[in-house]
């Protein structure tokens, strides 16, 4: 039944995503294309943490090379979205590779602060290098263009549009990932690493593509920031940024990938838009929220399904052993 | 000392003079044994005897001080786990470690995908089917087809060591390991177990390592003994049975003991 369900529900979410801009004013709809930027980013923290058991604080690094991508290719070659995305992703993708050779040779505490150490050194690299635009960020990116010669896109629906798209572009595959061969082992690493090299398999391989892969969807997220923005600055790349990716993995259950897209939903509406009616307490709300989440919540917003039918209760798993005897 | 039986074309497994000290202490002190193609081999020994560690540099875990391991006719000792697992050399644990958070499916699954070639593809396709079918039929060999969709972590004990050993067969070995198998299993499931390895095809050769005896007289055609790092027998069940240096190894040296091996379970009943 859940097997007919689930894509019915997510084509009608999908209707209603897609007809937003016809019901919502142009702030409320750029917020929802940073809301979708930021889940994109948050799904991607969701495929190490979640999926590979690796839990990261640095995929700001390669949403920050995707975003500043976007911009540097706007600014000096094309106003061409899809080659922004497409040089965003992969300049994130080859940067994850060169980073996450490293990185993935960690695992637990240590590789929570090796990925915390590459977030804050993109965040200061971008602080620092004037041809980015240093401390003043990346200003005066023209407005995007879909296809050669065509109109320049200003309009906040028609942004939020290409963001959604992106979005639902990133997403979907990261379903995909997950549903594969790799998807399976990346849960291999995650449940039993040193299971998964017994049946012969490298399991460094496995958490390398893991990074790769996530490190191109952060790319991917990155360029449809600046989509919505057109403006990349240091600050989108604060610690605090890689803070809340990670609260809404936790927030919307670590494993599943929508659930953490519904965590990062409600992190940006609580931080930009409720905080609105107590200015200046956003960040104390979050923190209420994440306190919140761990009591109520332990396994996310999506541990609140109900559980597996299929499972057997306690008395039925003894029986067979028993039958033996007698 | 010569404990070769076989000729060396049929030995699958042949360990020379394999050594492992730890500062002072040696573990395994110069242990040599062949193991023929089609085996059912086991290793038993008495608590401190060297089994673990043993057991440990054939499958990979730990580097011996010295010696050689050639499986297959191939010099192994330098293969990690990783080389060793795609040679056809595949342990099972001691403790379950399977991987709890996943369906018993998906556990087979992803060793039917390593062997089969491709485990980093990353998009579904056509050939997860045939993975899906080659999977569940481990599983119906070990009986544990019915439980497929289930979550390991709901298995009984007995139940996750089937999954153990659907999950080892599906890595198509040629030698299994297994380390210390019905550790902790009721005697119905020890006696499913023991089942299971008969089961087992003769082209797969089985090494045990077991502290239950009955178990290894039942599964065993050929029983090396390990005390105090040595080897200090070898050979056919009724002949490690009647050798009295291993009743020593397992009993000491006294004149009133009791009898290690009971023919049947009455001598239990008049021996105390």
């Amino acid at each position: 039944m859940t097997k007919v369900r689930a894509p019915l529900a997510a084509a009608l979410l999908l209707v209603a995503l897609a007809s937003l801009p016809f019901v919502l004013a142009p702030y409320p709809i750029s917020l929802a294309a940073r809301i979708l930027a930021f889940a994109l980013l948050v799904v991607s923290v969701d495929v190490l943490t979640g999926l590979t058991g690796l839990p990261s604080l640095g995929q700001i690094a390669y949403f920050g090379v995707g975003a500043y991508t976007a911009g540097m290719v706007g600014i000096h070659v094309t106003s061409n979205v899809l080659v922004q995305l497409v040089a965003g992703a992969a300049l994130a993708a080859m940067v994850a590779l060169l980073t996450g050779a490293v990185a993935v040779r960690t695992s637990g505490i240590v590789f929570l602060m090796v990925t915390l150490a590459i977030g804050e050194l993109t965040h200061r690299l971008a602080d620092g290098l004037d041809a980015v635009g240093g401390s003043n960020g990346l200003a005066g990116i023209p407005a995007i263009t879909v296809y050669p010669g065509g109109e320049p896109i200003i309009l906040a629906g028609y942004t939020y549009w290409w963001v959604l798209t992106v979005f639902v572009l990133g997403f979907l595959l990261a379903v995909l990932v997950s549903r594969s061969p790799l998807g399976r082992a990346m849960r291999g690493v995650r449940e039993a690493e040193p299971r998964l090299a017994a049946i012969g398999q490298r399991t460094y391989t496995i958490k390398l593509a893991a990074y790769v892969f996530a490190g191109a969807i952060a790319g991917a997220a990155g360029t449809a920031w600046t989509v919505q923005a057109r403006f990349v600055s240091p600050g989108d790349l604060a610690f605090s940024v890689s803070a809340i990716a990670l609260l809404s993995v936790v927030l919307g259950g670590a494993g599943s990938l929508w659930g953490p897209v519904i965590g990062a939903s409600v992190v940006i509406l609580v931080r930009d838009w409720v905080s609105g009616y107590l200015p200046g307490q956003g960040e104390l709300m979050l923190g209420a929220l994440f306190v919140l989440a761990v009591y109520l919540l332990p396994r996310g917003i999506a541990g609140l399904r109900p559980p597996r039918r299929d499972r057997p209760s306690p008395a039925q798993q003894e029986q067979p052993a028993m039958e033996v005897v007698g | 000392m010569s404990l070769r039986t076989h000729h060396a074309n049929d030995d699958l497994l042949v360990v020379e003079n394999l050594t492992l000290r730890y500062g002072a202490l040696t573990a395994v002190d110069d242990v040599s044994l062949r193991i023929a193609s089609g085996a059912r081999h086991a290793l038993i020994g008495p608590n401190g005897a060297g089994k673990s560690s043993f057991f440990s540099m054939l499958g990979g875990a730990t580097s011996p001080t010295s010696g050689r391991i050639v499986f297959g006719g191939e010099d192994i000792v330098s293969h990690d786990e990783v080389q060793r697992a795609r040679a056809g050399l595949v342990r099972t644990y001691q403790h379950s470690s399977l991987f709890t958070g996943l369906s018993v499916l998906d556990n087979v699954r992803i060793a039917v995908e390593r062997v089969s070639g491709h485990p980093l593809r990353p998009w579904p396709s056509r050939a997860d089917r045939r993975i899906t079918s080659a999977a569940e039929e481990h599983l119906a060999h070990v009986g544990l087809v019915d439980r497929r969709d289930q979550l390991v972590s709901s298995l009984s004990h007995g139940e996750r060591r089937q999954l153990e050993v659907a999950l080892v067969l599906a890595c198509e070995p040629r030698l299994v390991l297994f380390d210390e198998p019905t550790a902790g299993m009721s005697a119905a499931e020890t006696h499913r177990f023991a089942e299971l390895v008969e089961s087992l095809p003769r082209a797969v050769t089985t090494v045990i390592v077991e502290h239950d005896l009955d178990v290894v007289f039942r599964l065993a055609d050929r029983i090396s003994v390990l005390a105090a790092g040595r080897l200090i027998a070898e050979g056919s069940p009724e002949h490690v049975k009647a050798d009295p240096v291993v009743n020593e190894a397992y009993l000491g040296d006294s004149n009133d003991r009791e009898p290690l091996f009971l023919d049947t379970p009455a001598d239990v009943r008049t021996a105390r």
